[in-house]
Formats: structure tokens, sequence, C-alpha cells
């Protein structure tokens, strides 16, 4: 097979991260500025009613690639009185296909009963950034949806007084209608749809946005727009998919990163029963979309599957990954007492601070790689036909899976369609898209439409991890028991031995807590060679570094004899925005103002049962500010029972009361499960785990009951799916040494002995 | 090729498999396109494929269909009432808008439906031991929980009906 050119800019996750992080890039730039101008009102045939197109996101990059700012969602009214409203980014369990048309139809004054969702096609030529990812789609759309709803609104009253002869101020709405109350008249939006289609589209200035105390549907509690097909079992997934003629794949890779096939009983595979292929793919040369591999395809998954177990293949691994976890703790722990190779920031002067400071601590904190097991494994269905290729896919990043797949495959990405599926799950590891690249080979290989199902254990085996990594810190208390110094060694792993794995370390170092709030702080890192993939996880980087900081800060104010709140708070000291008016900057006020909220609500302070304990943690990321109080109980056998997790969390208004406390509750069980007992280790390269034996979650028995707290700031609202999971596991943690003066320093908590 | 009965959402049906060993949930899925039940892992562990047999509650993905043949299999499909309007679990499970990504939830409702057959009033320890094979990646289980209490009034305030 011709080697198509790699074109790496489309299949990096670094990319990637920067598109869906802002936090990480140096222009921090946040807004998205609408123009009412560019706001289309498209009349279609006579009769077909309403339709206003604008823009969603693209703008942002409009500058920098060849993205264009195009029209790109709309709001159709129909003459029957049907609102239908486009929703183009993936739906992942985020809620975001519910979440983006409750805005607009907040200021369209719509009956929620009316609104119909319709997913858009992938084309980022025409749709913008198509991602789930980073918890931005709600922060980079607010003001564009808003002015959407209002301007379609304006021009439905704009309709009806032109029909009743009145002033349009006299006329107000309500639930789809227009009403002139002097009159007692009122008529429906579908009534006035064609009407509305015949004019123009009002100018800046003559729209006012509500004021959020106005606000009928957002902050409500809203039933996801998929409930009832998810509930009565229709074809929504990935996995659902099935085309005519269709025939079930599965791919079989090195179990080491890095190994290609030199051999395989593909004779013998072809002779199995409902085989109709079976080959070998060399690969891409590109990790993030084909490695080399064997396929066999079948009559039925089943018969795949069990082909699969049949397959022998010997592998040339000089070339692939020999990680060993055994060996790279070792390494770690051998470097976390001497000082880190390279400084990513310093401030202040720490070593007259160490050797002033009244006393100091020293403390390593381990973590190890998890795996992101979204419940539906990878999959994806692809038609390959006279040089075009269809993929419906379950993806988090569909606009880069055009690029992967087009790259893939050696064709221009016009060739490229992509059907938006549900996904089960996403996490993060749906941003790479591996799965549609082997299914896009797969397709064209046998020239047939064709489904590709990984097994668990390939979903496992054949992640991009979260890295695990380690952190060395020495701290210091003055001698008015404050905060004196921090000196932080981070030690993680590079593919390259330049820079570290994604996520691995802070991109913007400066700006990572406590650095902004201390006078005398450095951090160093080190780097240890790795091959296993590694990929973005829920809250990236923050949900590994919550957790060492966190902690270590509580122990920190043990040692000053200080109580945790009050030590935290003194931290934040005065209201600051660092930097000022970044949305992506931490404003020590909003922070303080969780922190008390969560100690308020959890009782901080009460009076508990001897092996009961409260821990508090606070972390800002993605924009969100949150503090979480968890209180626990610890037996004398170290049996570890999670009664409640006090959730208090600041991102600006919310929208969909229900979504936002639904992913604020599933980050708490996601962040519980991942620190109670979930590792994945590697030997010779290979995963150590394959399903969810060796892989357990947490299950109902163990979920904590958790109560959410919003404060509805006036800020611009942002994303919930990820902010909630960060502090999390150093609260738990933290009530652990409340509940038993043990200090974990190892995730997860069974490495140290407690179960559940 | 095997022919094997069986009354599948109420329906007497004849199913055609190569392989009698097939497990049940991919016969579903791929020869009869029954999709609402799902695969997640193929081992027992994590009750995304969880259907009825003879109306108890069991894990698709390991039984084989031969082992099914003349019995009676409800799937999430064949859930909602005669009358088309939902069982009560799905109508809670909506109210409480209990689902994030969604892909365990029908396996989470078929186990519901099962306990609330046998024991129309549970409580949270009850709703635990009989939710504990299926996972919820998303974290749902509190929600799950608050449904199923739900349900169980809704049953009872219909009387018989579900
Ligand atoms: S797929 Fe059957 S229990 Fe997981
Ligand atoms: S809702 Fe996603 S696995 Fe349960």
């Amino acid at each position: 097979m011709k080697k198509p050119p790699v074109k790496p800019v489309f299949s990096s996750l670094e990319a990637l991260f920067d598109e869906i992080d802002p936090s990480g890039n140096n222009s921090l730039s946040t807004a998205v500025k609408t123009d009412r101008r560019t706001f289309l009102k498209i009349s279609g045939a006579a009769g077909a009613g309403f339709v206003l197109a604008f823009s969603l996101g693209g703008k942002v990059e409009a500058a920098s690639s060849k993205r264009r700012a195009e029209l790109n969602a709309y709001i159709r009214i129909s003459p029957e009185g049907s609102i239908f409203i486009h929703s183009k980014n993936p739906e992942i369990g985020q809620g975001i296909k519910t979440a983006m048309p409750m805005i607009i139809a907040e200021e369209l004054d719509a009956d929620w009963n009316d609104v119909k969702v319709e997913q858009s096609p992938i084309n980022e030529n025409i749709f913008g950034r198509q991602n789930a990812g980073g918890s931005r789609s709600i922060a980079s759309n607010w003001d564009t949806m808003r002015e959407a709803g209002a301007t379609a609104r304006g021009m439905l009253v704009q309709a009806a007084a032109d029909r009743w002869r009145v002033p349009a101020k006299e006329c107000t709405t309500e639930k789809s209608f227009v009403f002139h109350k002097k009159t007692h008249r009122k008529i429906p939006y579908g009534d006035l749809a064609n009407e509305a289609a015949r004019l123009p589209v009002p100018l800046d200035g003559t729209l006012k946005l509500k004021d959020r105390r106005d606000y009928k549907l957002l902050g409500r509690r809203i039933s996801g727009v998929d409930n009832y097909a998810l509930v009565t079992g229709q074809p929504l997934f990935g996995i659902d998919q099935a085309l005519p003629g269709m025939l079930y794949a599965v791919y079989e890779k090195c179990p080491a990163v890095g190994g290609i096939v030199a051999s395989a009983n593909l004779d013998a595979i072809r002779r199995l029963p409902g085989v109709k292929h079976a080959f070998v793919l060399p690969g891409n040369g590109n990790e993030q979309e084909l490695l080399p591999g064997v396929a066999i395809v079948a009559t039925s998954t089943w018969a795949a599957f069990q082909a699969k177990k049949q397959l022998n293949v010997s592998w040339d691994e000089s070339g692939a990954s020999k990680d060993s976890w055994g060996e790279l703790e070792k390494r770690a722990q051998a470097l976390g007492n001497q000082p880190g190779k390279e400084t990513l920031y310093e401030v202040g002067d720490v070593d007259a601070a160490i050797q002033s400071s009244a006393q100091s601590i020293d403390s390593f904190y381990s973590f190890r790689f998890v795996a992101h097991a979204s419940l539906e494994p990878q999959n994806c269905t692809a038609w390959y036909r006279n040089g075009e290729i269809q993929l419906w896919a379950p993806t988090q990043s569909p606009g880069r899976g055009l690029a992967s797949v087009a790259n893939t495959l050696g064709i221009e990405e016009d060739k490229v369609t992509i059907h938006q599926t549900r996904a089960g799950g996403g996490f993060g590891r749906r941003l790479v898209n591996d799965p549609l690249c082997e299914v896009a080979a797969i397709s064209r290989h046998i020239k047939a439409p064709v489904k590709l199902q990984w097994t668990r254990e390939d979903d496992m085996t054949h992640d991009f991890y979260r890295a695990g990594g380690f952190h060395s810190f020495k701290g210091g208390i003055d001698s008015a028991g404050k905060l004196a110094f921090w000196q932080h060694h981070l030690i993680t792993f590079s593919h390259d031995g330049e820079k570290p794995v994604i996520a691995g370390a802070p991109r913007q170092p400066a700006h990572e807590f406590p650095a902004q709030l201390i006078g005398d702080f450095r951090l160093t890192q080190s780097m240890l060679p790795l091959k296993t993939r590694c990929g973005l996880w829920r809250a990236p980087g923050s949900n590994t570094y919550a957790w060492a900081l966190q902690c270590f800060l509580h122990e920190l104010a043990v040692a000053a004899g200080r109580d945790h709140l009050e030590f935290l708070l003194e931290l934040m000291g005065e209201p600051t925005w660092l930097p000022p008016k970044n949305l992506y900057g931490l404003n020590t006020g909003r922070a303080a103002d969780v922190i008390k909220l969560a100690a308020e609500k959890a009782g901080w302070g009460k009076k508990l049962a001897a092996g009961r304990g409260l821990g508090l943690a606070f972390h800002f990321s993605h924009a969100g500010h949150f503090a979480e109080v968890a209180e626990i109980s610890v037996s004398e056998s170290k049996k570890v029972t999670v009664h409640k997790v006090t959730v208090a969390a600041d991102i600006g208004p919310v929208i969909n009361l229900s979504g936002a406390e639904n992913q604020c509750e599933g980050s708490v069980i996601d962040g519980l499960s991942t620190m109670l007992g979930l590792e994945i280790t590697m030997e010779n390269g290979r995963i150590q785990q394959s399903n969810f034996d060796t892989y357990p979650l947490l299950r109902i028995r163990n979920a904590p009951t958790v109560n959410v707290h919003f404060i509805q700031s006036d800020n611009p609202p942002t994303g919930a799916g990820e902010p909630a999971l960060p502090p999390l596991a150093p609260a738990v943690c933290n009530a652990v040494y409340a509940a038993s003066g043990h200090r974990v320093r190892t995730l997860p908590l069974t490495k140290e002995g407690f179960f559940t | 090729m095997p022919d094997f009965h069986l009354t599948l959402n109420g329906k007497s049906r004849i199913i055609k498999v190569d392989d009698g060993s097939t497990p049940l949930l991919w016969v579903l899925r791929d020869t009869l396109g029954l999709v609402g039940t799902k695969y997640g892992c193929g081992i027992a562990q994590c009750g995304a494929c969880t259907v009825h047999l003879n109306g108890a509650p069991i894990r698709s993905c390991l039984l084989p269909v031969s082992a099914v043949d003349g019995e009676e299999v409800l799937t999430i499909e064949g859930l909602a009432n005669k009358d088309g309007t939902l069982h009560a679990l799905q109508q809670a499970w909506i109210d409480f808008d209990v689902a994030q990504c969604g892909y365990c939830q029908a396996g989470q409702i078929m186990s519901a439906a099962a306990l609330l057959e046998q024991n129309p009033n549970p409580n949270d320890m009850e709703i635990e031991g009989a939710m504990a094979g299926n996972y919820c990646r998303c974290g749902t289980y509190n929600r799950i929980k608050a449904a199923i209490h739900a349900a169980a009034v809704m049953i009872s305030q219909r009387g018989s009906g579900k």
C-alpha cells in the first residue's frame, strides 16, 4: 500500500488540546464576538416558514486557518409551529444537545415543547469547530445563541405588529405566541413564520437581550432531548448503526505499542465459520490514526470475535514499547530526592525562604495511569465506494476525524463524510479518531460496508491513557503559621525526550495553583522516557495536579496547626482576578465564595464520631471555580465509606440545572471510582488490565450522596463536564486524614491498603 | 442452520443462527436488529446487556442462544405497556433526566424492571442489591435510585398496571 503523506498538524492531540483548552495558550482569547449583520435569514420556497441562519463558534480560528466564519446553525420555524434548532457539536453525555437549544429558545420565548433538535452534519468549513472537549461549547457560543434567539423573536414580533397594525413595542411574547395584550389578541409563531421570513433582519442595537432574572427556561431542570429514544432502546449510538449488506470487522494490533506484524495464520482464519476476509494492514506511521495490525471481517460480530481468538500473530517488537511501571516507579522515586532537571517557573527566592522559614515539610506523591473505559467500546461503521467514504462515528472530534481519515486513505477531505452518532461516553478518548481510520482502511480493502467493533479488551489495552506521575514537594511555614514557600518537583514522562507527554505537566506554570498566590515559588520538572500512548482524560492535567497540590496544602495547614478552611481562604487573600478579566484565569473572590459555601453546606467544623472526617479541596479549571467537601468514615481495617460529597460551584449562570447537576454528580462519582481502585500498569510494553474484572469501576452501593450548590454569578456561563472532577480526590484524601490520621500519598487508594 | 424458537417481547419467533453458541446479545443485535441491548464487556461484569429470561434479569453477553430455545425473552424494546404507554420506569427515567451518555441505561432499566416485579416497594439497600451488576461509567447511580423509587410509587398509584 502506498503511504500517504503524513499531515501531523491534523492528528496531533497537542493541537487539539490547545483548541479545546485555551488556558494553555498564550493568547488566552476567549470571547467570540458576534455581529448581527452576520445573521442571515433564508426564506426558502414559499410557505416553508422562517429560517434564521447564523454562525456558531467558527470565528475563533478564522484568522489562523482556512476555516471560514460562515453561517452554520439555524432556527427554523415551520408554519405548523414546530421550532427546529440545529445542534452542531457531538453529544457524548455532556448534555450539549439540550443545553445549546435551550439558550436560543429562552431568547426566542419558545415553548420548549415545540422545539425539535436536529444534529448537524460534519463540515468544519461550514460549521467551524465541532468538538466535545474542554467544557467549552457553552462559553464560546453564549452570546451568539442569545442574539440568534432574540433576533428571530424580534422578527416574529414585527410580523405580528404589521398584521395587527400596532407598534411592535406594544407586543409581548410567551410560549411561542406573540401577544397584543391591549386588544387581547395573540398569534402562534407558526402562523407568523412565512410573514417573518419576508422581513429584513433587524439592525444592531435594536434588540435587547433578557436580563438573567427574567429567564423562564434557563436555570430550570430540563430533561434531555434524546431521553425518550434512550429509554425505548432506539438506535442512537455508533454501535447501533447498520447498513445494507454490512459486514463485521475486528482489528488486532500489537499488545505492545509500536510492534509490527511479522506473520499471521491468515489462511487458518479465513477457513473459520463466518469469516469473509483476513488481511494485514501495514499502518500509516501515525499512532493516532492507523497502527499496523490484522483485520478479520466476518458475517457477524460474534463470528469476528471468535475468529480473533484463534488468531496467531507473530509481532516484530524491535521498535515496540518495553515500558514497565515497576521500573518507572523506582526511577521516579530516586529522582524525587534530587532537584528537577529543568525549571518551569520560579518567582521570589525559594532558597532563601527555605533557610529562613520556621518549619518545612517534604512529601512525595505518586499516581498511576488510568484508562477512559467509556462504556461503549470503540467502534465505527464505514462504506467506501467510488473513491469516497462515509462514516457513522461516535467521536468527540469529528472535524479532526475528517482530516485523519483523509490522511489515512490519501484522499481529499471533501471525499470524506462523517455522520455523527451519539457516543456512549467520551471522557477524552474519542478525541482521537483511530477507530475511524481503521474502519476506513478496512472498508476500502474489502470494498463493502463494514462495522468495526473493538472488544472491551481492545479498548482497554489500546487506549490513550491518562499518564501517571509523581510530585515531590517541599513547603514551608513561617513563624506566624502562614505559607512561606512552595517548591515542587514534577516527575512526568516524555515520548521524545524534549517535551512532556500530553497533559503531563502544566502548560502555563505561572497560572497553575498556587504559583499565582505566593511570593517564593519554584516548579521544576524531570521526565522519564515512555512509549505508552497518552491522551486527554476528563479535566486533563487538573485531574491529577489538583489531588497532589490540594493534599499537600492540607499537609501544610496541619503542620502549621491551622484550620484547613481558614488556611485556604487566607491563601486566596483579597478578591483578585489573575489575569484580570480572563475567563480562564483564577478569580480569588469567586474561589473564596465557593470554598465558604461548600464548607457551610457540609457543616465544616461540626462534631463527628470517631473514625469519621471531613475533607476539603478547591480547584479552578476549565473556567470553573469548584470547592468540594467529602464526609467519610475509615474503619480500623481501613475500609473507606464515602457518605456524602458537597459540591459548590461557580460556572456563571446555569443553563440546564438538571444537566449541570448531573455533570457534577457524575464527575464526583467518576473521580471517586478512579481514585479508589483504578490503575493501568504496563509490563514489557503490555497493558496489564484488559476488562472490568481487573479494572473495576465503582458500583451503585459505593456511590455517595452528592449535593450540588451553584453560585449563579453574572460571569459568562462555562461548562460543567470537567471542573467538578479535580477537587474530589484531594477532598476524599484530606477526609481520610481527618478520619484516620493516615496521609494518602499514592493513588489509587487500594495501593495504601484501603478498600471499600 | 439450526432454528431456535422463542417468545421475544411477547411474540413467538423462529430464529436462524449459524452457530447455536452465539450469545443471545449478538443474536438480538446483529440477527434481529434489536440494538437497545448493549455490549459493554462480554464477561458479565457491566450489565449493559441485561434482558429478562422468563422474567429474571440475565446478562445476554454470555448466554448462548441455544440455551434460550423455547423460553421467553424480554428486551428494552418490548418493555413499554401493551397500550403503547411507557413503563413507569421508562417514564421515571425521563422525568428524572437520569441518562448522561445513556449507554448503560437500557440495562439499568431492565434490571430495575425485574426488581419491581419481585419487590414493588424496594428500599435503598434492596435497590443496591438488585442493581449491583450494572455499571454506569457516567456515574448516574443516585438518579437511578431516585427514579426507581418514583416508578414504584407510580406503579402503586396506577394499581395493577405499570
Ligand atoms: S456486556 Fe454483558 S455484562 Fe457487560
Ligand atoms: S449514562 Fe453513560 S454509562 Fe450510564
